[in-house]
């Protein structure tokens, strides 16, 4: 076992951490949140950034309470709007990295259309959706990313609503970083993360997550174990041969391009608003 | 010659808007169409969000970082910023939402003036809370009152409602802008303790905790659900008594400070009317008719509608023979006046619901001061 290589770790992952609040979380044993949260540290941590200028923004549900624990400048918002929330605080504080953690009812529910906004405006921020497939704080109702007929509280028969494509959408609506992991590859995970949180604009990192209590215990993977491994399944990486990926989920980095951020068209807007404002004095003065 | 929208526009850029967060809705847009002129000249943020729920998060996201925020809307979007507004409450974030009132429930008529909002901007988000509510009634009101909103919500941290008149946001009077220095601008109480002795939700001697910006070493956690002084989730009683004890406590406490109404001729008046916004305006115009034939008519302009000035209006009561409440709804700031008032003279009201306003001839006429 390599318990050295994590002893060693330790000091800088407790250096994140909040002492003043009490642990253990409000996650379930084996939750995958907790594994994200670790990489979203250890992403930090990686940066080498000041906690005092790192702020993290969350939403409603499992996902939002994370925001709680970590020793950043921290804002748990309403549900789905904390990409909102985010983007009043970034315009106000250019100079933060401000990263939003989501789950998929916040990001492609009630959040929705904040989340297409967001980055068709290539607003600066790094927004981290963790997919476990249900709204677990709930009791595992059907989400917008349930698959096709699984079972869940509020489809005792089976969802038939077709579940969205967190990273597709993102990248149809303008995301220049866009990428998908799974908590079982802790390291590719943290990789996307501080890559998506050290690039310049809107990126979007969808770790897919297991809820094993509620959303596992409808669907025959009743523990942390059991749904770990059926994400690892009905996943592939992106650079898999096309016969592999048929019927799967890509797992890698779908987009990075380098496209100007909403703040660099906004310091134009000012230069030309003051540049205007300049001519009208100097002719009210000739 | 301004409009009550550019006014309103020009006192929040006065009292140190920083940061403007709107969606397009009659009749307030006005407001925004200004903003986004002026802000960025003067290096500020204009944002147009895609729709009012994410304007109100924005302008809250805004102001945590130490921008003075605001946004400006209408009936409809006065409803869906409601959840957002008592996240504000909650949190004790300052911000301030112009609402231009437009008649009736949904779509309504948009451009017609109602004041059928009193009762939603002060109890509009779920939860008992505590908020204040501004009411102008002229175009140069809707420039101080602006600034005023400004200045209350950064000293007790707390969202502030400006109710407007969409005849006063539409109709065009002569103000005169102070020069800077001759405004009363009240800057956000920053800690100025160390970071770990630093409670972001702690008492303080007026209930009104320092706020710290994000980003400038404080590192503190806000969050919608209940907290403890710290800014944690807590499910203990005596914690969340705590907060709400000191949350009605920092409104109560300054009353003084807070409730902003104008006496005319009330001191020798026989009969009163109460009112705001536009239906103030016809009022004066009846005490100044009546007066003129003799009759003992005063009046009370409410500028202040939240929290009410309950006191003075009991007073009032107590030396009157009756009070008149003309508004245009079917009866919300007399729900107010009758408390107040407490049995001690008649109270009626004065209802007008077809998109016109009350003309002073209808005041006195239902008042029975008619020549």
């Amino acid at each position: 076992m390599d318990t050295c290589a994590d002893e060693r770790e330790m000091p800088s992952v407790y250096h994140y951490l909040r002492q003043n609040k009490k642990f253990p979380t409000v996650w379930c044993p084996g939750c995958g949140i907790g594994i994200v949260l670790k990489a979203i540290i250890r992403a930090v941590a990686d940066l080498g950034l000041d906690k005092d200028k790192v702020a993290m923004v969350s939403g409603i549900g499992c996902s939002g309470r994370m925001a709680a624990y970590v020793d950043f400048n921290t804002l748990h918002t309403t549900h789905g709007r904390a990409l909102s929330f985010a983007t009043g605080l970034k315009l106000a504080k250019p100079e933060m990295k401000v990263i939003v953690v989501m789950g998929d009812g916040d990001a492609m529910a009630i959040g929705g259309n904040h989340f297409i906004h967001t980055a068709a405006r290539n607003m600066d921020i790094a927004a981290i959706v963790i997919n476990n497939l249900t709204y677990g704080l709930t009791r595992g109702q059907y989400s917008p990313t349930t698959p096709f007929g699984s079972v869940a509280a509020t489809a005792p028969y089976g969802s038939i609503d077709q579940p969205f494509d967190i990273c597709k959408t993102a990248e149809a609506a303008g995301a220049t970083f866009v990428a998908r992991s799974v908590v079982t590859y802790v390291l590719e995970a943290e990789k996307f993360i501080a890559r998506a949180i050290d690039k310049k604009g809107f990126s979007v990192v969808e770790i897919m997550s297991n809820c094993h209590t509620y959303f596992g215990r409808s669907n025959q993977k009743a523990t942390a174990l059991q749904m770990m491994n059926w994400l690892k399944d009905i996943t592939v990486p992106a650079s898999a041969k096309a016969e592999e990926k048929a019927g799967k989920l890509e797992r890698g980095i779908f987009v990075d391009k380098e496209l100007p951020d909403y703040l660099e068209h906004y310091k134009e807007v000012v230069r030309k608003a003051q540049e205007m404002r300049e001519k009208e004095i100097h002719h009210d003065h000739s | 010659m301004i409009q009550g929208n550019e006014a309103c526009a020009e006192g929040a850029v006065a009292a140190g808007l920083c940061f403007f967060a709107g969606y397009p809705i009659t009749p307030s847009t006005e407001i925004a169409e200004v903003l986004s002129e002026k802000l960025p000249v003067l290096g500020r943020t204009f944002i147009q969000m895609e729709d009012e729920i994410a304007s109100m998060a924005a302008i809250i996201g805004a102001s945590i970082g130490g921008c003075k925020a605001m946004t400006a809307t209408s009936g409809p979007g006065f409803s869906l910023m409601q959840e957002n507004i008592g996240f504000a409450c909650a949190a004790e974030i300052p911000c301030v939402v112009v609402n231009v009132q437009r008649m009736g429930p949904s779509t309504g008529q948009p451009t017609s003036p109602a004041q059928g909002d009193l009762m939603q901007a002060r109890w509009g988000t779920h939860g008992d809370h505590p908020i204040i509510v501004l009411y102008p009634s002229s175009v140069k009101e809707a420039f101080n009152l602006t600034v005023k909103a400004f200045n209350f919500s950064e000293k007790y941290r707390t969202p502030v409602i400006l109710l407007m008149d969409e005849v006063v946001a539409h109709m065009r009077e002569k103000v005169d802008i102070p020069a800077p220095d001759k405004l009363e601008i009240f800057e956000r109480v920053k800690p100025t303790c160390q970071p770990e002795e630093y409670f972001p939700f702690g008492d303080a001697e007026n209930g009104v905790p320092p706020l710290a910006n994000f980003g400038e070493g404080y590192r503190f956690h806000i969050t919608g659900l209940l907290h403890d002084k710290m800014g944690f989730p807590t499910l203990r009683a005596d914690e969340i008594l705590a907060w709400y004890e000191r949350v009605f406590r920092k409104i109560n406490s300054n009353l003084e400070d807070i409730l902003l109404y104008e006496d005319v001729m009330i001191e020798d008046a026989e009969y009163a009317i109460i009112a705001c916004g536009i239906s103030a305006r016809s009022a004066r115009a009846a005490v100044r008719q009546a007066r003129a034939a003799g009759k003992k008519l005063g009046m009370v302009k409410l500028l202040t509608i939240t929290p009410f000035p309950d006191k003075h209006i009991n007073e009032i009561a107590s030396k009157v023979k009756n009070i008149l409440v003309p508004e245009l709804n079917f009866g919300q700031l007399i729900l107010d006046v009758q408390r107040a008032a407490k049995g001690q003279c008649e109270v009626n009201g004065l209802n007008r619901v077809d998109g016109e306003i009350i003309t002073p001839g209808q005041i006195l006429e239902r008042m029975g001061l008619k020549n």
